[in-house]
């Protein structure tokens, strides 16, 4: 289809765990998922001239710098990607770019969420999510206009984007529930998921406590600690990798705003620019992908996605998805990972488990859940409050 | 990780003044709801040194007359912050005013079961001490 000049070759992901008993500072995760995505890769490390993460709480400041000099990698390409749980998926594109332009020709994409050592000692701990989000640091709007309001975490910003889109379309509770479970049915067969053993129905997602009109707790995913690694390669080193390479062939990202209040339009997400701009560059149609992972912190977000990116007729995601099977055995494979909503949310790596999700697929490596016929995917990461989004056509040679 | 957002003596999070939103915090203790309208691009909010339109730094601050309708609402039912956990069930909605900005803010003076996407509302202030809040309460 699209372009075939950088491949996904290699990963490594660390099961997702609400309490995490090895406690790692980011610099040192950086190190163990480095050395095992390459020996998954089957790349060496010399070969590594580019390095993408996210930010880490123990290099504050000059966070690529610190991590070229603790993995002992010299890089062409150093970036740090900040548009929240898109940040993984835009860390793929900008490998890919940095490849297509000849920058650099292997890039390790690092996304560590561990809790560090406590200083004073002790045992691992519990993930709390800040629920300012950084919105109450000096001179944010969030902390004059928003946070006295109670617009805090997540929740409360995607249940506003439900409730416009149940207020201007037919979306009913149990539709958005179904999301949830066709999900909870592929965690049910991957050994990380941290629900891999608790099957759940639409009555139970219905039945759990409300969290913010229209959310309820099972629509919401539980976050955890974690942490994923992928390696991006030129064509011709990928030809000599352990997996199929997987091609990036067509990228795009939208960003609008932050802070809900001021989306344009509460029932058009940012997935709908960005799914866009990736199908035009991949010269893909919808038709031609077998596989879908999009970024689920919420079953509305899942259901927007699917009408944004151009799969689903607007405002006909409700009863779509009660007439179709989102399970990896089912007719519409999406998230085949369990999603986020049944793996549990790794911290931000939770927007590389569905590029992960997608590579298992491609790269044929998933198991009980493979689906048949998998050679091209649509990847999705949403970040902020339905603020950013960034899209990946990916391909298996 | 420290959190920076400043609480009133009852424990509630209050708006953290900047020079440039404190007109708009003068005025809500005075009981309008005052925003900057540029010459071309009409009213915004939230307070801004320049037009989130055009970029000119020639607007001016205006009263607006206090009322919209519900453009959105959520309602807290656990306390996602947890200093508002004395104010469950909270209404979190997004007010569209009748000048065109939307706002953040929270429905008071009605049961949330009342509240509805177009729900017609007026301004209401609530004194947190160091600040004023900017509420909305079904109009009159």
């Amino acid at each position: 289809m699209g372009k075939r000049s950088a491949a996904l070759v290699g990963f490594t992901e660390w099961a997702p765990q609400r309490q995490w008993d090895r406690p790692m500072f980011g610099l040192e995760a950086c190190a163990a998922l480095a050395a095992e995505a390459l020996e998954d890769a089957g790349i060496e490390k010399g070969a590594v001239d580019g390095l993408v993460s996210g930010g880490l709480q123990d290099s504050p400041l000059f966070s690529p710098l610190a991590l070229a000099e603790y993995l002992g990698i010299q890089t062409h390409f150093s970036e740090q990607v900040d548009i929240g749980g898109a940040s993984s998926a835009g860390m793929i594109w900008r490998a890919a770019a940095a490849i297509e332009v000849g920058l650099c020709d292997t890039v390790l994409v690092l996304v560590p969420s561990t809790p560090p050592p406590p200083e004073s000692g002790g045992e691992g701990r519990k993930m709390v999510m800040p629920p300012y989000l950084g919105g109450d640091a000096w001179g944010s709007p969030q902390s004059v206009f928003d946070i006295p309001y109670g617009l805090v975490a997540a929740a409360p910003s995607f249940a506003l984007v439900a409730t416009a889109y149940m207020d201007k379309y037919d979306v009913r509770p149990e539709q958005l529930a179904k999301i949830a479970v066709d999900e909870r049915n592929s965690a049910l067969k991957n050994p990380k998921a941290v629900f891999k053993d608790k099957p759940i129905t639409v009555e139970d997602v219905l039945a759990s406590p409300m969290v913010a009109d229209p959310v309820r707790l099972l629509e919401m995913v539980m976050p955890c600690f974690g942490g994923g690694a992928v390696v991006v390669t030129n064509a011709e080193r990928a030809k000599r990798a352990n997996h199929r390479p997987v091609f990036v062939s067509g990228y795009g990202e939208f960003v609008s705003h932050k802070t809900v209040t001021y989306m344009q339009d509460l029932t058009v997400t940012p997935a709908k620019p960005a799914a866009d701009q990736a199908f035009a560059m991949a010269g893909a149609t919808r038709d031609a992908i077998d596989v879908c992972s999009f970024y689920d912190c919420f079953t509305i977000t899942v259901l927007a996605t699917l009408e944004d990116t151009g799969f689903v007729k607007k405002g006909q995601g409700g009863p779509w998805v009660a007439e179709h099977d989102l399970s990896f055995a089912g007719d519409f494979p999406l998230n085949t990972h369990g999603g986020q909503l049944g793996m549990g949310q790794g911290g931000a790596a939770g927007g590389l488990s569905h590029v992960i999700d997608a590579t298992t697929q491609l790269q044929g490596r998933a198991g009980d859940r493979q689906v048949a016929k998998a050679d091209a995917a649509y990847v999705t990461g949403v970040g902020g409050l339905m603020a950013s989004n960034v899209g990946l056509v990916l391909e298996g040679a | 990780m420290r959190v920076e957002q400043p609480y009133a003596e009852n424990g509630r999070p209050v708006p953290r003044r900047t020079p440039t939103s404190a007109p708009y915090l003068d005025a809500a203790r005075e009981g309008r709801l005052h925003l900057q309208k540029c010459p071309r691009d009409g009213f915004f909010f939230y307070p801004r040194t320049r037009c989130p339109e055009c970029l000119g730094d020639d607007w001016s601050w205006a009263d607006t007359n206090g009322r919209g309708r519900v453009h959105s609402y959520t309602v807290d039912r656990v306390g996602l912050d947890p200093a508002q956990r004395e104010r469950l069930p909270l209404v979190v909605a997004i007010v569209e005013l009748d000048e065109g900005p939307r706002l953040t803010t929270n429905i008071v003076g009605c049961a949330p079961e009342d509240v509805k996407v177009g729900l017609p509302v007026e301004a209401t202030f609530e004194d947190l001490g160091p600040e004023t809040l900017v509420l909305f309460q079904p109009a009159s």
